[in-house]
């Protein structure tokens, strides 16, 4: 191996070490919070790319119909409810925001034909129709058992996954799609080629890790999420209940798969059941992490992502075997070094 | 400290009636009914484990409860829940004050406010600067993590936290467990304090000698029943409660 080779794969490593980093905060995020191990995470990221994959070839894509299905089933959840406890008044938000909402997206997308659309607004568009997923997820799948044992949880994100990458397959087909380029710039350094894709995954990586900083740090529904992975009970007792802090770590981490899937579908062919691997090596990273701590969960997703790109040079058939036996070496050490903590 | 007794414009903040709650099988409370009114302090005392902690969970919502509630002369139904009551204006000091440890003095008031900002107010800040008069010393330690308090500075936060929300009425859980003497006299002092604000307080205290002192009326519950009831002043005379509760010092 030579320089040139070694900086090529590190430039890879680190480019998808981002995105594993920002996968790996969601999945910090959403176990902080609501004690959830979020296996679906790298659907979202296949959801995603495929989306937008779809507005780009001028179809409609089928995530459509999902939200559209699973708005109507809140509705119907939701309008119950307050009809059972005679608030009237509360029944048109819950109609105009689950229904409503998906509606008129449904609407606009079937109006305009999406591929002469601004590549901007496809992405937003694309962000629009599989963010709101994850919150309404949550409200399907989780908040009804949301006091159940971590592992029950696991059960569910299982049941939640397998059922997305069928409905993946059902949406989108068996073949894989690529979106063009955001750019096509590169940069020559040295005897490297940068590729602009390239360092654009790395901006928008670290942008979206400094906003989510300045979110948790400096906005009160950001230090409400932290208040409620230090302490449940305290939280609920602020009025700030664990459906609402559900609700929005899975949008945050619905919104950083999906963003992660958009920016990394010119570099990457991505099928229905591709995100499954992307998500589980920002799980080891934030198995690194301890599922506790942001910058070791990140750092660690950087080394998984270097570990990947230089073992598919030495042992390519065994890059992913090399990858996820750094699992253990992680869990034995952290299980020597940290004191046990007895869940409340 | 002596309101009048039955002053006819005294509003009830919250009545209870009839009120039990079950561990499983295991009744912890039975047919409890008690009153607190607006700018009165109310104190339960009672020994270890006679359901003083299971009382003030039941309200707050976190236990279902049979019997009545009646809270602002609205009574609470089944479908009653924390963030519902925290939303009218009731607010809890847990007995293990439940901080945000690993967050600044200052973020943990904040999110006292947490509730009233989403409700679209915006006075967080004038309400800290209250709670900072109240508790100077949670000004001197604004900027520390709350984990690094002493006890009677985590006491503080606690009361000053849930004081960022503007209470109505304000559950205090042994606010004097685990402290010493002198930093109970100063928690309690603050308590009567509130009092002025026109918050009403039901005070759960095992230290019954400190909770007499400050309430107007007080309930002495005892194995999940309540045995005594009556004016402080009057509770604190009587032979039961000084022979089980205050010892020798009573009578002084």
């Amino acid at each position: 191996m030579d320089l040139q080779i070694a900086l090529l794969l590190g430039q890879d490593g680190v480019t998808n070490g981002a995105i594993y980093a920002l996968l790996a905060l969601a999945l910090v995020l959403v176990f902080a919070v609501t004690r959830v191990i979020f296996i679906p995470q790298g659907e979202f990221v296949a959801f995603g790319a495929l989306t937008l994959a779809s507005l780009q070839a001028g179809r409609l894509p089928g995530t459509v119909w999902l939200l559209l299905a699973m708005g109507t089933l809140i509705a119907l959840i939701e309008g119950a409810a307050a009809l059972r406890k005679r608030h009237f008044r509360r029944i048109p938000l819950i109609l105009l925001l689950n229904c409503g909402a998906p509606l008129l997206l449904a609407g606009a997308l079937v109006a305009v034909s999406s591929a002469s659309l601004p590549l901007l607004v496809q992405v937003f568009l694309a962000l629009l129709l599989v963010v709101p997923l994850g919150p309404m997820i949550y409200r399907l799948a989780y908040q009804p058992v949301a006091e159940a044992s971590v592992l029950v949880l696991l059960i569910v994100s299982v049941a939640v996954h397998v059922t997305l990458i069928g409905i993946g397959l059902l949406f989108f087909g068996a073949e894989g799609s690529r979106t063009p380029s955001f750019t096509e710039v590169s940069f020559e350094v040295g005897d490297v080629l940068l590729q602009g894709q390239t360092l654009l995954v790395l901006v928008a990586s670290v942008l979206l890790i400094i906003a989510l900083y300045f979110f948790f740090e400096r906005t009160i529904y950001g230090k409400a999420l932290r208040a409620t992975a230090m302490n449940r009970t305290g939280a609920r007792l602020m009025g700030i209940s664990g459906s609402l802090a559900g609700m929005l770590s899975f949008t945050l981490a619905a919104s950083i798969g999906a963003f992660s899937g958009i920016l990394i579908s010119p570099i990457t062919t991505i099928y229905y059941d591709s995100g499954f691997l992307i998500g589980l090596k920002g799980f080891v990273g934030a198995i690194i992490g301890g599922l506790a701590s942001y910058p070791v969960a990140a750092a660690g997703a950087i080394l998984v992502g270097l570990l990947e790109s230089y073992s598919s040079f030495w042992a390519s058939a065994f890059k992913e075997v090399i990858v996820f036996t750094l699992i253990i070496p992680v869990l034995l050490w952290r299980s020597l070094t940290t004191r046990h903590v007895e869940e409340e | 400290m002596s309101t009048l007794p039955e002053q006819p414009e005294r509003t009830v903040v919250l009545e209870v009636r009839g009120l039990s709650v079950n561990y499983g099988k295991v009744e912890a409370l039975h047919g409890l009914a008690l009153k607190v009114h607006r700018g009165e302090i109310v104190t339960v005392i009672g020994p270890n484990g006679a359901g003083k902690t299971t009382l003030l969970s039941a309200l707050i919502g976190l236990l279902p409860v049979r019997g009545e509630i009646v809270y602002l002369g609205e009574r609470q139904g089944a479908g009653r829940s924390v963030e519902q009551l925290v939303r009218q204006g009731m607010t809890l000091v847990p007995e293990k004050r439940e901080l945000f440890a690993e967050m600044s003095v200052e973020d943990n008031l904040l999110l006292g406010a947490f509730d009233r900002y989403r409700a679209g107010h915006r006075d967080h800040l004038e309400t800290m600067d209250q709670v900072f008069d109240t508790f100077p010393r949670l000004m001197e330690r604004r900027n520390q993590m709350a984990a690094t308090l002493s006890g009677g500075e985590r006491q503080m936060l606690a009361m000053g936290r849930a004081l960022m929300a503007k209470p109505r009425l304000l559950l205090l859980d042994e606010p004097s467990l685990g402290l010493a003497p002198l930093v109970i006299k100063e928690i309690f002092r603050t308590v009567a304090q509130l009092k002025r604000l026109g918050v009403a307080i039901l005070l759960v205290e095992q230290n019954a000698r400190a909770a007499l002192q400050v309430a107007d009326y007080g309930y002495v519950l005892e194995t999940g029943e309540l045995s005594l009831e009556g004016p402080s002043s009057e509770l604190s005379m009587d032979r039961r409660v000084i022979e089980s509760y205050l010892g020798l010092g009573g009578r002084l």
